[in-house]
């Protein structure tokens, strides 16, 4: 395998992780005004999230900066390409990122409430646009022959992108609810035990019209052994949510979203953006990569630094690991 | 305005503001990690106290450093896709490497440490701490190493075909001599800011209460806090020169810009004070020091620094028509107050220190409102410092090989770089005043009171005990 193909494959895995571990916590954060009655339920659905949220956005970071640093043209035209969108992603994740932070630091319910609603807001929005950018980096975009982007605002938006940010919003509720069902104790579990029953089922539903739908764009035969396992495992994870086998429904999503992305990268193959007009401007793992003296020093620092990382963070999730509920919330 | 300049304007806010955080981010890291290592080396619940105390106050801060930094990393592929282009083959690396080595570590301890206090052993509770604080610093180095090839660009070569920046020597570009000077002076800097903060929040409840009980601990914060910066001072100065040194070798004109010497002299006078024509090519009223600038640029007394108009000559010949000439009352004035401001901040720390000599409680109201401003003064000397370092290097993106303007997004319309840009400060604008409100209403509040550790009632097990920490 060459060192672009190494790199594409690796780029993929950070994608995969940062949506299965940001996506439950966009989930929790959706799922707040909707399963947490009470400040003090808030704050147990907060809490869940609150040591590890921000370990999982520096997957984000990693996937950015190892984009930049492997295929500066696909960073380059992507990022400036999707401009609006990614603005607004980025206001999202700024609000949101303080919230959970100062939501706490006044004790008055007007001040919460505001910080609650910037957290579910904040939530929300990264888990469409994330879908409708994904979309449109899978269906491909107009691009020049200078790989450069040539659209306006309104060609990312076409029905398949947004049946993209649908479908991803809706993996991510029923990802966070299922999360949330198996970190907690009490009502709130039993709430959200029951609402990933009801929103698994939207969750199939789109998924397989947007899955199915990709591969009628795009498709090879890994891609659709990947949609087939993803099909599966949200099956499965359904099946083990009623059963109330929570650890089992947990990872049934997040296969899932493993297997949804993997499908995504492989139907994409050896592409790495499209071009919807000039085919000349599609950006491709050969004309986007970095040489490989570059992509040679960055494998030995993955390959080094990406298991500690796992361990850290492995553990991080090991040590709070315990369930919580209402009784485990201080006062303020 | 055109996109080029408000996508300048965007990366000049957006950068600015969030190294407002950052300073505070590494140095206060650092600063509690060794508080709470004097706490477990002694069991001195003063230090457990200003631990969570100065705690907080890093937490509050530590967000904002957060997600500012999200934008940063996204900026250059939106507003300079194609310096993003032309770079990424060396330039994405240390950015690669900052958020796998360093931002994992940070974020991921920064969790445990916020609500590890019941769940870790102290030891590894302590560790946490470190960690992050290790991996504040060692973020420093990877995106100091980045700017610094924009600065100085060594190991690479451009390739005649693609027209691109490639990598050949990745070592020489983690040790590029620019780097090595500007990590301890941006370090310097940082400890600064965060030495200031514990001597002003400490000072300002020392001298208000003298007599508290907390009064001790606040003594001892003062003293850790004013020697911290009395030494980050003292390091500054020192970077700083042989940084100066460097600069004049690889950036003359940005040296000469320092300065506003428009003609090559030997030796040369360092100027305190300029008043110049507007445009910064005549001066009316100066006051100069002579052969100073001679001996912090060149290390001789005698030595010869180049002008601006020598300069302008070279570069023309070397690169083609067209100013190379940064703009000169910014650089020379960012220059002054970075030096000047920094300066008096050591000068407040060292008063505080004095002030509190062998006992003593120091009761000048001057000294107080003087402790109070003081971390303001690191902070805009930073900012100051890097408005220097970045306009003083114009109109280059990468010096010698790309234009500012050469760099700039394509696809990117004027009215989205706009919107972007008038987003983010509004944004930013709304959520510094947050800041610092609660930074100040924590401040006020004071040393917390420890929560004892309950002790488990007999009829509820471990499991049900509340955590010692939630949001």
């Amino acid at each position: 395998m060459d060192l672009p193909t190494i790199w594409f494959l690796l780029i993929a895995v950070l994608f995969t992780g940062y949506f299965i571990l940001e996506g439950f916590d966009f989930g929790v954060g959706m799922l707040l005004p909707v399963l947490g009655r009470t400040d003090r339920e808030r704050r147990v659905l907060i809490n869940t999230i609150g040591p590890v949220w921000d370990g999982n956005e520096v997957w984000l970071l990693t996937a950015g900066g190892a984009m930049f640093a492997a295929f500066p043209e696909w960073y380059a035209t992507l990022f400036s390409g999707f401009y609006l969108p990614l603005l607004v992603i980025l206001m999202a994740l700024i609000v949101r990122g303080v919230a959970f932070e100062y939501r706490t630091k006044r004790p008055e319910l007007s001040w919460k409430a505001r910080w609650d609603k910037a957290i579910a807001i904040g939530s929300w929005i990264p888990a469409v646009l994330w879908g409708v950018a994904v979309a449109n980096i899978v269906r491909g975009v107009p691009l020049d022959a200078n790989h450069e982007y040539v659209g306006g605002l309104v060609d990312l938006l076409h029905p398949y992108a947004l049946l993209g940010g649908l479908t991803t919003a809706a993996l991510f509720l029923t990802h966070g609810a299922l999360f949330i069902s198996l970190k907690t104790v009490g009502d709130i579990q039993q709430r959200a035990t029951r609402f990933a029953r009801r929103s698994g089922v939207v969750t199939a539903a789109l998924a397989v019209a947007f899955l199915g739908s990709t591969m009628a764009i795009r498709t090879s035969p890994a891609a659709i052994a990947f949609t087939v396992v993803a099909a599966l495992a949200l099956l499965g994870a359904l099946v083990a949510n009623r059963l109330h086998r929570d650890g089992w429904a947990f990872t049934g999503t997040a296969v899932t979203i493993a297997c949804a992305v993997a499908a995504l990268f492989a139907a994409l193959f050896p592409a790495v953006l499209p071009s919807t007009m000039d085919p000349a401007g599609t950006l491709t793992i050969d004309n986007a990569a970095s040489t490989d003296y570059t992509l040679t020093i960055m494998s030995w620092v993955a390959v080094l630094l990406t298991p500690v990382v796992l361990a850290y963070q492995g553990w991080t999730y090991w040590v709070f690991r315990k369930r919580i509920g209402v009784a485990h919330i201080p006062d303020d | 305005m055109d996109a080029l300049d408000i996508a300048r304007w965007q990366f000049g806010v957006t950068t600015v503001y969030h190294f407002l955080f950052v300073p505070l981010t590494i140095g206060l890291s650092a600063l509690v990690a060794i508080l709470q290592t004097v706490w477990y080396r002694t069991g001195d619940e003063r230090y457990l106290r200003l631990t969570k105390f100065y705690g907080k106050l890093l937490l509050i801060n530590f967000a904002m450093g957060v997600v500012t930094g999200i934008v940063q990393e996204f900026q250059f592929g939106m507003n300079w896709s194609d310096y993003s282009r032309f770079v990424g083959d060396i330039f994405g690396a240390p950015l690669a490497i900052e958020a796998l080595l360093a931002f994992f570590l940070e974020s991921t301890f920064l969790g445990l440490w916020i609500f590890g206090w019941d769940r870790l052993p102290k030891r590894l509770h302590l560790a946490s701490i470190w960690a992050v604080a290790i991996g504040t610093n060692l973020s420093a180095y990877f995106i100091l190493a980045a700017n610094s090839w924009m600065q100085h660009p060594v190991g690479y070569r451009v390739n005649p075909e693609t027209g691109r920046a490639e990598l050949t020597d990745f070592i020489a570009v983690l040790t590029n001599k620019v780097t090595l000077a500007t990590f301890p002076h941006t370090l310097a800097g940082c400890f600064l800011v965060a030495g200031s903060l514990l001597l002003a929040v400490s000072l300002w409840h020392l001298v208000r209460r003298p007599h508290h009980p907390d009064a001790a601990a606040h003594r001892a914060a003062v003293r850790f806090g004013g020697w911290v910066s009395l030494l980050a001072a003292a390091a500054v100065v020192i970077s700083g020169d042989i940084q100066s040194k460097i600069m004049t070798e690889v950036q003359p004109m940005k040296m000469a810009a320092a300065e506003a010497l428009y003609d090559t002299e030997s030796p040369a006078p360092f100027s305190v004070f300029t008043i110049g024509s507007l445009d910064g090519s005549r001066e009316i009223i100066a006051i100069k020091i002579p052969y100073l600038l001679s001996w912090l640029a060149t290390g001789d007394v005698n030595g010869e620094v180049k002008g601006i108009n020598d300069l302008q000559a070279q570069f023309a010949a070397q690169y083609g028509p067209g100013s190379y000439v940064p703009m000169i009352p910014v650089a020379y004035w960012s220059f002054r107050l970075m030096i000047g401001l920094g300066v008096v901040a050591a000068l407040i720390a060292a008063w505080a220190l004095w002030a509190q000599r062998r006992g003593r409680i120091p009761t000048s109201r001057w000294l107080v409102r003087a402790g109070v401003i003081m971390p303001l003064l690191p902070l805009a000397a930073n900012t100051f410092g890097w408005i220097f370092a970045e306009m003083g290097r114009q109109p280059w993106i990468v010096y010698g090989e790309m234009l500012t303007r050469d760099g700039v997004s394509r696809a990117v319309t004027t009215g989205e770089v706009l919107t972007s840009f008038t987003a983010f400060t509004l944004i930013y604008a709304v959520l510094a005043i947050i800041e610092v409100h609660l930074l100040i209403r924590y401040a006020k509040a004071g040393l917390p009171d420890l929560t004892p550790v309950a002790e488990p009632a007999p009829e509820t097990d471990d499991e049900d005990r509340p955590l010692a920490f939630a949001y």
